[in-house]
């Protein structure tokens, strides 16, 4: 049975009533660190590693931005584990992902609280900064955004979120809960024991449950869920063939900012960067010579089509790939689109659980034999 | 004009199916020019660069030929092959590449029947379709 604990705050306050949580934790030996998205000194919010119960005050995990993805900050902290406990703030496409990473030995688990917070989406870097500046708070982001306000002058969450049918994480020790909150307050909620025992030392009680959770969670999961569907008929009438896929990808300069960002990219080397794609003059020249062309940079639709084959089933929708293309390529809706299809026929869902195997590491003899159509 | 004579890739594992292709050679079996055969150790070592590579030049078919499962040299080159067939065709599919353009079946040693009427049908299949959209595009896009 989950556990939750309540947390009221007075107005302009939240993060303050917050940070006695992760105070709660630190000073009581539940974590040795926290990771968690806090103020920065002048501007903007950043995940930062805590490990002092005196730098609390700062948290800010409901600020609306992601700069960049947590999921691979999880896999920089524990790929090659301290052997200290850290608990995690991460939003759901980041759980999601480090799900995904944990089964690709790019995240170690073992000492690691994880902490969802639900999400109403996120700004993009730069529009969080106007957003700060136009004095929007993470309070103020969650009383609109739950009457369905999230457009402020000029800009609006990212067409990642609009689309994202996980508001709420899964397959964590513990959420902090808006959705569905009455104003005013927040909860914590512990859904392991590593949760309870930590909600426990961090001497946070009580307060009851937040009774119209459930039925907001399902209502913006709903109303996200048809927008994806809608983007997904959009996507697929726009782009029904290579020339239209060229097209859509004709200002990308093959920079790889993209899967940089991606947190399911996992290569650690890309083969886009290794001799394999240091090509010689000649090269170069026979290829113009099959057709008198050849557009330089040349293997971009190379580039994406290979990405698509290596981890749209790990694709979890974050939108990261979007956020970092300098050139204003939104390859979110190609990426999510392909994965839609890629995940339905393994049946597979990335996040969903630790223990379901990454469809590429395994193989069965009995399985896919519409693939060639031949029985002995 | 001339009829439309499709090129097709065609990755064979060098255990079973190429020397399927060998067999049908010696036997006299004779099958269309159309394959242009690349000799791979095993269907497991195709990466699914290769058939995207080959798509995005213009081939207007892609054959993997491999040994039928139990028979694979490597163990389970072949299953492993299954997979990333059945994954990269989502991913070809979409832009109107599809399974009728890209096939993976498996041709034993002592197959060479089989690889004549294999290469035979698709190479038929391929001239009905007409030639791969993406040869148009040519080098620009790739
Ligand atoms: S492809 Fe884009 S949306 Fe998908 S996981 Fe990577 S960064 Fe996120
Ligand atoms: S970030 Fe944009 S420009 Fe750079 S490789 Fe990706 S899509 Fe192309
Ligand atoms: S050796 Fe023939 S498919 Fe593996």
């Amino acid at each position: 049975m989950a556990k939750f604990a309540k947390v009221s705050f007075k107005k302009d306050e939240l993060n303050k009533e917050l940070s006695k949580f992760f105070k709660g934790m630190l000073s009581n030996g539940a974590v040795d660190a926290v990771l968690t998205p806090m103020a920065q000194a002048k501007k903007g919010v950043r995940l930062s590693l805590v490990t002092s119960a005196a730098h609390t005050a700062q948290v800010d995990p409901f600020a609306p931005v992601a700069a960049v993805s947590g999921a691979k900050i999880a896999s920089s902290l524990t790929a090659r584990p301290s052997g200290r406990k850290v608990a995690m703030v991460l939003r759901p496409c980041e759980v999601r992902a480090v799900v995904e990473l944990s089964k690709l030995k790019q995240v170690n688990l073992e000492d690691t609280l994880l902490i969802g917070m639900d999400c109403l989406g996120r700004y993009e870097n730069t529009d969080f900064a106007k957003f700060q500046e136009q004095g929007g708070t993470s309070e103020s982001f969650l009383e609109n955004a739950q009457a369905g306000k999230t457009a402020t002058n000029g800009f609006d969450i990212t067409g990642a979120c609009k689309i994202c049918e996980f508001p709420a994480a899964d397959k964590v020790d513990m959420r902090l809960c808006a959705l569905g909150a009455e104003s005013g307050a927040v909860y914590i909620e512990a859904l392991t024991e590593k949760g309870e025992q930590a909600l426990e030392k961090s001497g946070v009680k009580g307060g009851g449950a937040p009774a119209g959770r459930d039925e907001a969670v399902k209502k913006l999961a709903a109303a996200r869920t048809e927008a994806r569907d809608k983007k997904f008929t959009d996507i697929r009438a726009e782009i029904t063939n290579f020339e239209a896929l060229a097209d859509k990808l004709a200002p990308c300069v093959n920079c790889y900012n993209c899967r940089v960002a991606c947190p399911v990219c996992y290569c650690k080397e890309c083969v886009f960067v290794t001799d394999t794609f240091r090509h010689t003059g000649d090269q170069f020249m026979m290829w113009a010579d099959q057709s008198g062309i050849l557009k330089m940079p040349n293997d971009t639709m190379f580039f994406h089509l290979t990405r698509m084959t290596h981890m749209s089933l790990y694709c979890v929708g974050c939108g990261q790939c979007t956020s970092a293309c300098p050139n204003g390529v939104d390859p979110m809706p190609l990426f999510r689109a392909c994965a839609d299809k890629t995940q339905a026929r393994f049946n597979y869902q990335p996040g969903r659980s630790v223990d379901e195997e990454l469809p590429l590491a395994g193989f069965k003899a009995d399985e896919l034999v519409e693939v060639t159509g031949q029985v002995k | 004009m001339s009829e439309f004579e499709p090129q097709i890739v065609a990755f064979f594992c060098n255990w079973c199916t190429f020397t399927a292709a060998d067999l049908a050679g010696t036997s006299r079996l004779s099958y269309p020019p159309n394959l242009k055969i690349i000799r791979v150790m095993c269907t497991g070592m195709v990466d699914p660069k290769f058939v995207i590579k080959a798509f995005l030049h213009g081939a207007d078919g892609v054959l993997i030929g491999g040994c039928w499962p139990g028979d694979c040299h490597y163990i389970n080159g072949n299953l492993k092959a299954r997979r990333r067939v059945a994954n990269l065709t989502e991913v070809l599919k979409q832009y109107g590449i599809g399974e009728d353009r890209f096939w993976l079946r498996w041709i034993a040693a002592s197959e060479g029947t089989m690889l004549q009427e294999v290469a035979k049908d698709m190479t038929e299949k391929l001239k009905q379709l007409g030639p791969s959209p993406l040869r148009n595009l040519g080098q620009i896009a790739v």
